[in-house]
């Protein structure tokens, strides 16, 4: 038992008051019971020993905290402005703005298009057995953290593309806090569902005001049926004394591809834990992953790739970039079953650290049940190159012009493979931007020209 | 003098490599500095654009009248000096047109200019990957990113072009090309030549000195200048060799 009394009563009310308000389906109150159960029985995940899947992670500071549900209404005083200086906006985009968790209806902007978009509660209320097939599929509550979100959500977003649908607009949802309060938590849950042979592009953005300090705790469930595609974003900057825990859990079906980048700024403590079950014959996935962690952060990407039939790839490519005196940890495990014959797996975990307090526990991992199977991984740590500095200084760059330019060079590979542009840009942004609050004050940095 | 370099000391990891190097370049002036390997010439050129890791135990180098070894190697950049780098640093993921145009920028804020507009910033470029001739597809890579040791040459010459310094110093940038690299190489040196310009060509071999005619030719052996004279030394030591002068020391 791993939780602290003020906090486990906390969440204890919260479940007490969900049940008791009525309105939900017998199958969702039973979806909850079984989750609470769990949470009660688990907690959360602090044990320091035999707990291999936190290993790094200390989240003792967020299971000590009492988080506050947030009321209804938390979107009233947030302006269209607000949300589009924290996350990438595009008016062309299908965009639900969810405030602690919330929909907020009057900050969305619906764009024509094939996918069906939907908030948790309208399709539950609409559609209740469909999302009861669905809800929990992919994610297991097993973890602590999913079940306070099983038991727990509030609400979220149902995408779903028709069969045979084809290349798509992009849908954005975003989860904002509005930091009107100190200590709120929300539990984003999302349900996206590809349609065999459709194509879908997703975007998630997890972001909140500097310095307010909450929790997010999302989960993201996305089964991609056979032949359909899916293009995923996870962009989260959340403010720097926010906690995140966001499970992302995909199931791919016979052919079906997943092609996601995560770009991670921010947060006292984050998780980033991704899981791939590769459960149809030629499905591939390709994981990217950009994270920039400064000053005393604490940033965990988790991945677990399940091959579990043959002729599927996986590829992780992922890059960090550390300032200060954070951490980062970067732990990819794949496992190939016995079955998942000709798997093509790769691993790559690339990090710059900027500074001498700077760590990364970087552990890509392989478990091998298969015979024939082509596996390569491998991690790098360095500092900038002392070579290049010099090379950029002898052309009459300063010191600190020359190291954020070569830290958007580093990013770069990851950045300017994302296809929608108005969140490359914002990426891009953020990374000088991000660069330049680490203390690596620049006067040359105004010169340096988008050309 | 434009560089004027005064008894200069150099030591690396305890090893002295300079033993009390003296040279004066003016304005207009092209210097060869030629010398077997191990001889000291890319040191002489490193220390004079500051390059980390040299101690200087002794003499000066003056430049414009004042001297570089207390100033960072940024600063030398902007005051005027160009190391071409016998191996160029490759940069992955920094943007050719960015570098280029925040180094060019860089100097321009130094003396009072305002930046470079994108539109005056470009034609200069367009106009220098032509001179140099560099494939325009290659330059939209990272910096020197993947390029080829020839390319790699062409790619400094193309930021001598642009950068246009003072003095200019080639650290062996001669080696390893072909000959129409050399003739591109030597035509850019000679066009750039002017009476308030100086460059200093390092080179192991003669050869680029058939497309290039220096003022002056030193030679360096074991950490000093054995001899200096004019463009008649080059060929006497492709004649000779270096052991001609070695036995004369």
């Amino acid at each position: 038992m791993t939780h602290s009394p003020t906090a486990y009563e906390t969440y204890e009310a919260d479940f007490l008051r969900l049940a008791r308000r009525g309105g939900e389906p017998a199958w969702l109150r039973e979806i909850r019971a079984a989750a609470w159960d769990r949470f009660a029985e688990v907690g959360f995940p602090t044990e320091t020993r035999g707990n291999e899947p936190w290993k790094y992670t200390n989240v003792g500071p967020i299971a000590r905290s009492a988080f506050a549900y947030p009321d209804d209404g938390a979107a009233d005083g947030v302006s269209p402005a607000q949300v589009k200086a924290l996350a990438p906006w595009d008016d062309g985009w299908t965009t639900l703005v969810f405030v602690d968790g919330v929909y907020a209806p009057a900050l969305s902007r619906i764009s024509a298009g094939a996918a069906r978009v939907r908030t948790i509660s309208g399709a539950v209320a609409a559609d209740g057995v469909a999302v009861s097939e669905r809800l929990g599929r992919c994610a297991s509550i097993e973890d602590g953290f999913t079940a306070v979100n099983t038991a727990l959500m509030r609400d979220g977003a149902v995408v779903e593309t028709q069969d045979d649908s084809g290349r798509d607009t992009p849908v954005h949802l975003v989860f904002m806090a509005s930091g009107a309060s100190p200590d709120r938590v929300s539990y984003p849950r999302t349900l996206a569902l590809a349609g065999r042979n459709s194509r879908l592009t997703l975007v998630e953005s997890y972001v909140g005001p500097p310095d307010a300090r909450y929790f997010t705790n999302a989960v993201v469930e996305i089964a991609v049926s056979e032949g359909a595609s899916v293009e995923h974003y996870r962009y989260m900057t959340e403010s720097e004394k926010a906690f995140h825990v966001g499970a992302t859990r995909v199931r791919l079906d016979a052919g079906a591809s997943f092609a996601s980048t995560s770009f991670a700024t921010g947060s006292r403590i984050a998780r980033n834990d991704l899981n791939v079950h590769i459960d149809g014959e030629g499905a591939s996935c390709l994981l990217k992953g950009l994270y920039l962690t400064s000053g005393s952060q604490h940033l965990d990407n988790h991945i677990n790739i399940d091959h579990a039939k043959p002729h599927c790839s996986s590829d992780q490519f992922f890059k960090g970039i550390l300032s200060g005196r954070s951490r980062a940890v970067f732990s990819g495990r794949v496992l190939v079953r016995k079955d998942a014959q000709k798997t093509v797996a790769r691993q790559s975990d690339k990090n710059l650290l900027l500074s001498e307090g700077a760590r990364i526990n970087t552990k890509p991992s392989l478990e091998i049940y298969a015979d024939d199977i082509q596996a390569t991984h491998g991690a790098t740590a360095g500092a900038v190159a002392e070579d290049a500095l010099f090379y950029m200084r002898s052309r009459g760059l300063d010191e600190d012009t020359a190291r954020q330019l070569l830290v958007a060079g580093f990013a770069a590979e990851i950045i300017d493979s994302i296809s929608l542009d108005a969140l490359r840009e914002r990426a891009a942004l953020t990374v000088s931007s991000g660069h330049a609050a680490t203390g690596a004050k620049s006067q040359q940095g105004r010169a340096i020209a988008d050309v | 003098m434009l560089l004027e370099i005064r008894d200069l000391r150099v030591s690396v990891d305890g090893a002295e490599i300079l033993k009390g190097v003296s040279l004066a370049v003016a304005p207009g002036q092209v210097h060869a500095i030629m010398g077997p390997n191990g001889s000291g010439k890319s040191t002489l050129a490193n220390v004079i654009a500051g390059r980390p890791g040299y101690d200087v135990t002794g003499g000066d180098v003056v430049y414009d009248g004042e001297s570089l070894l207390d100033m960072t190697p940024d600063e030398r950049a902007l005051a005027g000096v160009f190391l071409a780098f016998q191996y160029p640093v490759e940069l992955p993921g920094v943007r050719n047109r960015q570098f280029l145009k925040s180094a060019m920028d860089a100097r321009r804020e130094r003396a009072g200019h305002d930046n470079l507009s994108a539109r005056e910033f470009d034609k200069m470029y367009r106009e220098a990957v032509r001179e140099v001739e560099i494939g325009e597809e290659l330059m939209k890579r990272g910096v020197n990113e993947g390029f080829s040791g020839g390319e790699k040459k062409r790619s400094e010459m193309l930021q001598l072009t642009l950068i246009d310094p003072r003095l200019a110093l080639l650290d062996e940038t001669d080696s390893g090309l072909d000959i129409d690299a050399l003739r591109l190489v030597a035509g850019i040196v000679n066009r750039r030549r002017r009476p308030d310009n100086a460059t200093v060509l390092v080179t192991h071999y003669q050869r680029i000195l058939g497309h290039i005619t220096p003022d002056y030719v030193h030679v360096l052996l074991d950490g000093k200048i054995a001899q200096s004279g004019g463009r008649e030394l080059a060929l006497k030591l492709e004649e000779k060799g270096y052991e001609w002068l070695k036995e004369g020391s």
